[in-house]
């Protein structure tokens, strides 16, 4: 129960501080556009749905549901709120000094290596291996602090993977779009074997026939999100490709 | 003259991988979801099959976007010669087809095309035709190369 107001917690904070740096914001830049808010909005309810609403209730009984909770907290709210591009609202709203120490912190050593694709996908689709071939998954079910803890690290790992990917807000060190993708088609193939793994060897007290049901809900739902994410990521790659022709002087062979 | 060469193949990339893409679509749509002829997984998989299995199926959506905004990419600078892309979508059609058919079919076992029936004929069908599809792509793409010889 504590876990629930805690989330809820943190999720209005969440939305107010948004709400606050837009109004900062707006101070010395252009509006902040809408439809990021709403984005925001949107990925913080489906991170909540996933660990304080029914789906979250039903996921301590039901495999399906874990999986739905899973595929809100890790795959669909990091995602939305990857695009509404908190680290960039941030940056504008805060006076000079504190946008210069926030992007100290995204230069550091530990901000470059975990936002590292490699990194991040390991972290992400290493993470959920070991949730579910080791006996954590069990004792994630016996200690509320274990489940926290191991909600938290799906959804920071989900977060920080989808930013490794699509770079939408500001990243130092960039890797190019290839590498990026080849490292997506990795972490893809990763999720989607991890999830016909868990079809024929369940995790430790679930039975076969939900274990099943949430694999192919696992396959399936992975591969939806994954298709956006794959999609702008392929975007991005068409927009910086574009030819310029407003200025063929210094028009290259790229 | 670099230039031309780098959109010629591109052109091949883009067909290609629309053609894996579409192929492992419509075997998705068709044969797994529609006729419920493939199944998810029948436990007959070595590892290697799921492995192979996880790599192709995350290869084919990037396959099939990728290859679209590569398209999209050639249309844009006007670089797209289409029987030479369509000859490539034939064939990346093809031989994702060959690859389904006898490695992943047969070798990996991951699924079989249909259960409870002579499985001979099916085999023969799906690899005759994935081979068929081959032949005709490498036929549209010289077809394409000569036109454009006429051509200059």
């Amino acid at each position: 129960m504590s876990v629930d107001k805690l989330a809820l917690c943190i999720a209005s904070f969440g939305i107010f501080a948004y709400l606050l740096a837009m109004k900062y914001s707006a101070k010395r830049f252009k509006n902040w556009p809408l439809y990021r808010l709403v984005l925001f909005v949107s990925g913080t309810l489906a991170g909540l749905q996933a660990v304080s609403g029914s789906v979250a209730m039903q996921a301590h009984h039901s495999f399906v549901y874990h999986m739905i909770g899973h595929l809100l907290l890790g795959m669909l709210s990091p995602l939305l709120l990857v695009l509404s591009r908190p680290m960039t609202l941030v940056l504008r709203a805060l006076p000079q000094s504190g946008s210069k120490a926030v992007s100290h912190l995204f230069c550091s050593r530990y901000a470059r290596l975990i936002i590292h694709p490699i990194t991040a996908a390991v972290l992400n689709i290493g993470g959920l291996w070991l949730l579910y071939t080791t006996p954590l998954f069990h004792h994630m079910h016996q200690a509320s602090w274990i489940s926290f803890l191991v909600h938290l690290h799906v959804f920071a790992a989900g977060y920080v993977f989808t930013l490794a990917m699509l770079y939408s807000d500001p990243v130092a060190y960039r890797k190019s779009h290839m590498y990026r993708m080849v490292v997506f088609i990795f972490a893809l193939a990763g999720h989607g074997i991890l999830s016909k793994y868990l079809y024929v060897n369940p995790p430790a007290g679930v039975a076969p026939a939900d274990a099943q049901a949430g694999a192919v809900l696992m396959y399936y739902g992975g591969d939806l999100i994954d298709l956006i994410l794959i999609f702008l990521l392929c975007w991005q790659w068409y927009q910086t490709a574009a030819p310029k022709t407003s200025l063929p002087a210094t028009k290259t062979a790229e | 003259m670099g230039e031309i060469h780098t959109y010629k193949r591109r052109n091949i990339l883009s067909g290609f991988l629309f053609g894996v893409g579409l192929v492992a679509f419509i075997d998705e749509a068709v044969f797994h979801q529609l006729l419920h002829w493939h199944h998810f997984y029948d436990l007959s998989s070595t590892t290697w099959g799921l492995v192979s299995d996880g790599f192709f199926h995350a290869l084919s959506w990037f396959a099939t976007v990728g290859g679209l905004f590569l398209f999209a990419d050639l249309r844009r600078r006007k670089r797209l010669i289409p029987l030479r892309w369509f000859g490539a979508v034939l064939l990346g059609i093809g031989v994702f087809q060959l690859y389904d058919g006898l490695i992943q079919h047969k070798v990996f076992r991951i699924h079989q095309i249909r259960y409870g029936v002579d499985i001979f004929y099916y085999d023969l069908i799906w690899n005759v035709t994935a081979v068929l599809l081959i032949a005709a792509g490498i036929l549209c793409i010289s077809l394409a190369r000569r036109k454009q010889y006429v051509r200059r």
